[in-house]
């Protein structure tokens, strides 16, 4: 397997002693495997994303348990020996592009960034590969786009950028936290399609986390429901959406807008 | 006498920039908000739904055409509260700020009000002295909604209020602003690119595409009979992640 987590704890130092913001996490992902992790804000699911990825900041925030990724123990590496990894076999993207882009740089440079880090590719050479990562993400005029700013771009181009940039190393895994959350609805069904698309011509795994089942059953074979840094439910999506088990996953659903008009004093009656 | 509207707006023009950069944003809007009525907004991201609602804020002065709001100082309230919420100030700071330009003066009324305030949108007296940082973005929004609300308005223009929220959160903010309406015969201005969100608290909505409204009506006419394309795409988006 691909990917192993298992009894992953994630503890803060907090004012009255310790949070724990991740109690007990076991996940497997296998190669080309299609996972969602959905939950609320606060349940736990970032911040396992980030510790997958390798980005707490280990000074202050304790990880223990285990995460191994195609056999290596990620827990044990160093910081330096962990950037091997990060960007090239596990890459990220995250909810809100513009935050994660550098406003300053032109989008080629940071499409390319990975490709600067990790290999001793010539600027032709990797020129030639970020238009091929931008064309995979949905952007087929990168030559155009190359030399413009982040700002000049709308925000689901925003993301495919993003996209480009975490593909251009052709990762194993891809994390996606909350993706599309900040785009409009048109714009994310259209991400979601280049997601799959990706799948499906690259064979990449991927670890998508979102609040929305909604928009999880639209990527995702599996999912695992989160509540304060426990699984408290995970199976086949057509499974969990249909016939959720816990309270928790079964408001996670009601909760989503649905076509009935809400009545004054409905929360009450 | 026939209710006055709260909001009339006929043909209505805006621009941004001058010159050779001179762009229309708005094109021969119109439409109108009644007394107790949700209009909701829907379009994608640069279709000009923003703008339309700093016109009616008075906020955009750039318009050609008739713009009537008869109501006393519209409030609006913004997608994310983290960013209309000053970092520096607590809660009580940031509602009682309305009430000491309407020139209230009395510390101890401006309390009493504010803490009044908090209980109507399901906060309390304990969340009065906190900051922005300690409270969840659900209670921000709580906090933006109050604040709205404290000094009397009755026409809130809601830009995106649940977007960046948490379905579950989602839910119970649209509720609470279901309840508000009810209690104080509020009228909103609901701007969404969601037409799930949409449908639950609006009656009636207008498509707005590239500075148009292409189409407006009864929010179920326009769900069950959509006739402009981009309303059947934006239906389908939606509804593609239904059921």
């Amino acid at each position: 397997m691909m990917l192993q987590v298992e009894h992953l704890k994630i503890t803060f130092p907090h004012a009255t002693g310790h949070f724990e913001a991740v109690k007990d996490f076991s996940l497997t992902v296998e190669e080309g495997q299609v996972i969602g992790i959905v939950g609320e804000s606060g349940s736990g699911k970032s911040m396992t994303a980030h510790a997958i990825m390798g980005l707490l900041e280990r000074k202050h925030i304790q990880v223990s348990g285990s995460i191994r990724f195609q056999g290596v123990e990620l827990l044990e590496l160093t910081r330096s020996q962990l950037r091997a990894y990060q960007g090239k076999e596990l890459s990220i993207i995250f909810q809100e592009p513009m935050t994660s882009l550098n406003p300053t740089m032109k989008i080629g440079v940071q499409v390319e960034e990975a490709l600067r880090i990790h290999t001793k590719m010539n600027a032709k050479e990797r020129k030639a590969r970020a238009l091929e990562a931008m064309a995979l993400a949905g952007l087929p005029n990168g030559e155009a786009l190359y030399h413009q700013y982040p700002h000049q771009l709308s925000g689901g181009m925003r993301q495919r950028v993003m996209i480009a940039a975490a593909l251009v190393l052709r990762p194993r895994l891809l994390i996606a936290d909350e993706p599309t959350t900040a785009l409009d609805v048109t714009i994310q069904a259209q991400i979601l399609d280049t997601l799959k698309e990706i799948k499906r011509k690259e064979g990449i795994a991927i670890l998508f986390i979102s609040h929305d089942l909604g928009v999880i059953r639209a990527l995702c074979h599996h999912v695992v429901v989160m509540q304060q840094g426990e699984i408290v439910e995970a199976g086949p999506i057509e499974q969990v959406f249909h016939h959720p088990q816990q309270e928790y996953t079964q408001r996670l659903i009601a909760s989503r807008p649905t076509r009935t008009k809400l009545k004054a004093g409905g929360s009450h009656g | 006498m026939a209710e006055q509207p709260m909001v009339k707006i006929q043909g209505l023009n805006s621009f941004y920039g001058k010159g050779h950069e001179r762009k229309q944003v708005l094109r021969n809007v119109s439409l109108t908000l009644s007394p107790g009525e949700v209009l909701g907004i829907v379009g994608e991201s640069g279709s000009g739904k923003s703008t339309l609602a700093k016109c009616i804020l008075g906020v955009v002065k750039e318009v050609e055409g008739a713009l009537e709001v008869n109501a006393f100082r519209p409030q609006m309230v913004f997608q994310d509260p983290y960013g209309s919420l000053n970092p520096a100030k607590s809660v009580g700071w940031f509602l009682e700020e309305p009430l000491r330009v309407l020139g209230i003066k009395d510390k101890k009324e401006r309390r009493q009000q504010a803490v009044d305030m908090l209980r109507q949108v399901g906060l309390g007296e304990e969340h009065y002295a906190r900051r922005p940082s300690q409270l969840s973005g659900g209670q921000r929004q709580r906090v933006a909604i109050a604040a709205a609300l404290i000094g009397g308005s009755r026409l809130i223009v809601l830009d995106e209020p649940v977007s960046a929220l948490d379905v579950t959160m989602q839910a119970q903010i649209l509720q609470l602003l279901v309840d508000l309406k009810a209690k104080f015969h509020l009228s909103y201005l609901f701007i969404s690119h969601d037409l799930a969100v949409v449908y639950q608290i609006c009656d009636r909505v207008a498509v707005m595409y590239q500075g148009e409204i292409v189409e407006q009506g009864d929010v179920d006419t326009i769900y069950d009979h959509p006739q402009h394309d981009y309303t059947k795409k934006l239906l389908q988006a939606s509804l593609a992640l239904e059921e």
